[in-house]
C-alpha cells in the first residue's frame, strides 16, 4: 500500500466536521477577539485600540466598576459550589458502591434522573420552592412558625448568592457522584477486602484506599464544575440580583447594550471568562492524564 | 442504627428524584392558591389549556422541536464518518483534529455566541431558524463525535471484512452490519445531542436576536412576567422530551461505567 491512500481517507471523513467547527467555531471566537480590540463594533472609530480592556480592568467607568466585585463574586460561587458537591459527591458515590445488588439500580437511576432537569428548569424549581410566597414558606406557615411571607429568609436571589450555590450543589452532587462511581465500580473490590483483612479500619481505609483511587478523577470533575459554574449564564441571570452579579451576566449586559461602545467591553469580560476557563480546564487534563 | 441511616439517605435520594415533578405539577394545576395554603383550594387544568390555545408556545414548542430535530439529525450526519475515523485510526493530525473538536467544549458558549453574533449580523444570518441551528451545532457535533468516537473505539471493523468477503455490496454492509452493531450508540448519542440543542438559551439569544422563539426564551420571559403556574406548566413542557429521554436510556447510561459528562 502506498503512504497516500493510508493519509488521505481520514482527512476526506474528518473533512465535513472540521470545516463546520473550524467556520462557526473558528471563526466565531475570531470575530469575537477583533470585536475586544475596537473592530466591527459598527461605530464610526473602527481602528486597533485597547481601550475596551483598560476600561474593563482599570476603568473608572461602569464597566471597570463592576468587573472586579464581579470577578470575586463569581470565584466565590464557583469556589463554594465546587467545593461542597465534591465533598457531597464523593460521599454519595462511596455510600452507593457499598450497597450493590438488590435496589443499587433504582439508586443510580436517582442520580442520572438530574439530568432530566436543565440547570434552567432547575433554576426554576428552586424559584418556586424557596421564593418568600413558596411552597417552603407557605409550609412554614402552615406550621405556624412564620406568619408572613416577608419572615421567610431571603434564600433566592440574596446577594450572597445562596440561591445559586444551592442550585449548583444540588445539581452537580450527582453529576460528580456519578464520576466518582464510575472509578469505583471499575476498579476491583479487593483493595477494600485486603485492607480490611489486614486490619485496617473503616476509616484507614477510606483515607488510604478509596480517596487516592478516586482523587484524580474527581479533582478533574470537579474542576470541570468549576469551568461551568464559572461561565454559565441562567442560573445566576434567575436567581442572582442586581449587585453584586456574576460575569457572565454582566457580559451579557454589557454586550446587549444599545451602547455600540459597551459591546467591546461586554466582548472583553467574556473574553476574561474564556482564560480562566480554560486555564482550569487545562489542569483538569493534566489530572485526567495521570488517571490513564 | 445502620440501617436507619440507609433508608434515611435513600428516601432524601428518591425524595430528589419525584421532588421536581411534584413540585411543578403542584403549581401547574392550581388556581387560588393564597398564602399561606400549602396546597392549593381548587385544581385546574386552565394554565395547560392556556398553553395550548396560545399561539405563541405551541410556535415554541414547535419551533423547539423542529430545531432540536435537525440539529440532532445533522450532527449525527457529520459525525459519524469523523468518529468512525477518529476512534479506529491512528494518523499523522489526529492530535490537531482532536483539539478542534474538543476546543469547542472548553470555550464557554457566551464568548462563542458573542463572536458569531457579529459574524452572522455580517452573513445575515442573524435571526434566523438557519442561524440558530448552525450556532446550535458549536456545542452537540463535538459531544456527538466524542461520545461515537468512544463507541467506535470497542468496534471491530472484521464483521464488515467478513460481510465484504462473503459478497456483500458496500451499501448492504453499511446498513447491516455497521449500522446494526452502533444502532444503541448511536441512538443515545441523538437523544442527548437532540436534549443539548433542546435545552439551549444563550445561543439561541444571542443569534436568533428575539425573533426566533424556542421554549427556553418564552420559559425566560414567562419568569419575568411572574405568574407561577403559568410559568410551571410550561416547565413541564420543557422537560417532557429530557425526562422521557433519561427514562428511555436509564440503563444504556449505567451499563459502561460512563458518565454523561455534558451540562446543560
Amino acid at each position: 500500500m502506498n503512504k497516500q491512500s493510508n493519509f488521505s481517507p481520514p482527512w476526506l471523513s474528518l473533512a465535513p466536521a472540521i470545516a463546520i467547527i473550524g467556520l462557526l467555531f473558528g471563526v466565531s471566537v475570531l470575530y469575537g477577539l477583533a470585536q475586544s480590540f475596537g473592530f466591527l463594533t459598527g461605530t464610526e472609530q473602527e481602528a486597533l485600540n485597547l481601550d475596551a480592556y483598560r476600561n474593563v480592568f482599570a476603568g473608572q467607568g461602569p464597566a471597570g466598576r463592576e468587573f472586579w466585585s464581579s470577578f470575586g463574586f463569581s470565584l466565590w460561587i464557583a469556589g463554594i459550589s465546587t467545593f461542597v458537591s465534591a465533598i457531597g459527591g464523593f460521599f454519595v458515590a462511596v455510600w452507593l458502591n457499598g450497597r450493590r445488588g438488590r435496589g443499587s439500580r433504582g439508586d443510580t437511576l436517582a442520580l442520572n434522573w438530574n439530568l432530566a432537569f436543565p440547570h434552567l428548569v432547575w433554576a426554576i424549581g428552586l424559584l418556586l420552592l424557596f421564593s418568600q410566597s413558596g411552597l417552603l414558606a407557605r409550609i412554614l406557615a402552615s406550621m405556624g412558625i412564620i406568619q408572613t411571607p416577608s419572615q421567610f429568609p431571603v434564600l433566592v436571589r440574596d446577594r450572597l448568592g445562596i440561591g445559586i450555590i444551592v442550585d449548583y450543589i444540588s445539581k452537580e452532587i450527582p453529576f460528580l457522584a456519578l464520576i466518582v462511581l464510575a472509578v469505583l465500580r471499575s476498579q476491583a473490590e479487593n483493595f477494600e477486602v485486603v485492607a480490611e483483612n489486614l486490619g485496617a479500619s473503616r476509616w484507614q481505609r477510606l483515607r488510604y484506599v478509596t480517596i487516592p483511587q478516586v482523587l484524580p478523577s474527581l479533582l478533574s470533575g470537579s474542576l470541570l464544575v468549576f469551568a461551568f459554574v464559572f461561565s454559565a449564564y441562567e442560573v445566576p441571570a434567575l436567581l442572582g440580583v442586581r449587585y453584586p452579579r456574576m460575569l457572565p451576566v454582566l457580559a451579557l449586559e454589557f454586550f446587549t447594550n444599545p451602547d455600540l461602545n459597551s459591546r467591546a467591553e461586554g466582548m472583553v469580560i467574556s473574553l476574561a471568562i474564556t482564560v480562566v476557563v480554560m486555564i482550569i480546564a487545562a489542569i483538569s487534563i493534566k489530572f485526567e492524564k495521570k488517571i490513564g | 442504627m445502620k440501617k436507619i441511616l440507609n433508608a434515611v439517605i435513600r428516601f432524601f435520594l428518591y425524595l430528589v428524584l419525584i421532588a421536581p415533578l411534584l413540585l411543578f405539577g403542584v403549581y401547574a394545576f392550581s388556581e387560588r392558591w393564597f398564602f399561606p395554603d400549602v396546597l392549593p383550594s381548587t385544581w385546574t387544568t386552565a394554565p395547560f389549556l392556556r398553553l395550548f390555545s396560545d399561539p405563541k408556545t405551541v410556535g415554541g414548542l414547535l419551533t423547539s422541536i423542529g430545531i432540536a430535530l435537525v440539529v440532532s439529525l445533522f450532527s449525527l450526519i457529520v459525525a459519524f464518518p469523523a468518529a468512525r475515523t477518529l476512534g479506529l485510526r491512528r494518523f499523522p493530525g489526529r492530535q490537531f483534529a482532536w483539539l478542534l473538536f474538543f476546543l469547542p467544549t472548553v470555550v464557554p458558549p457566551l464568548a462563542v455566541g458573542m463572536g458569531m453574533n457579529i459574524l452572522f449580523l455580517r452573513l445575515d444570518l442573524a435571526g434566523s431558524f438557519v442561524g440558530v441551528i448552525l450556532s446550535h451545532l458549536v456545542p452537540t457535533l463535538p459531544y456527538t463525535i466524542f461520545t461515537l468516537s468512544g463507541l467506535f473505539a470497542n468496534y471491530d471493523e472484521n464483521y464488515e471484512y467478513q460481510a465484504i468477503v462473503l459478497g456483500a455490496s458496500k451499501r448492504r454492509t453499511f446498513f447491516n452490519v455497521t449500522l446494526r452493531l452502533v444502532f444503541p450508540g448511536l441512538i443515545v448519542a441523538g437523544l442527548f445531542a437532540f436534549l443539548i440543542s433542546w435545552s439551549q438559551y444563550l445561543l439561541t439569544l444571542l443569534i436568533g436576536g428575539g425573533k426566533v422563539l424556542t421554549l427556553p426564551m418564552l420559559l425566560f420571559s414567562a419568569v419575568s412576567g411572574g405568574n407561577p403556574s403559568t410559568i410551571a406548566a410550561l416547565s413541564l413542557l420543557f422537560i417532557a422530551p429530557p425526562v422521557l429521554v433519561i427514562a428511555l436510556t436509564a440503563r444504556h447510561l449505567n451499563q459502561h461505567g460512563n458518565a454523561i459528562k455534558e451540562q446543560y
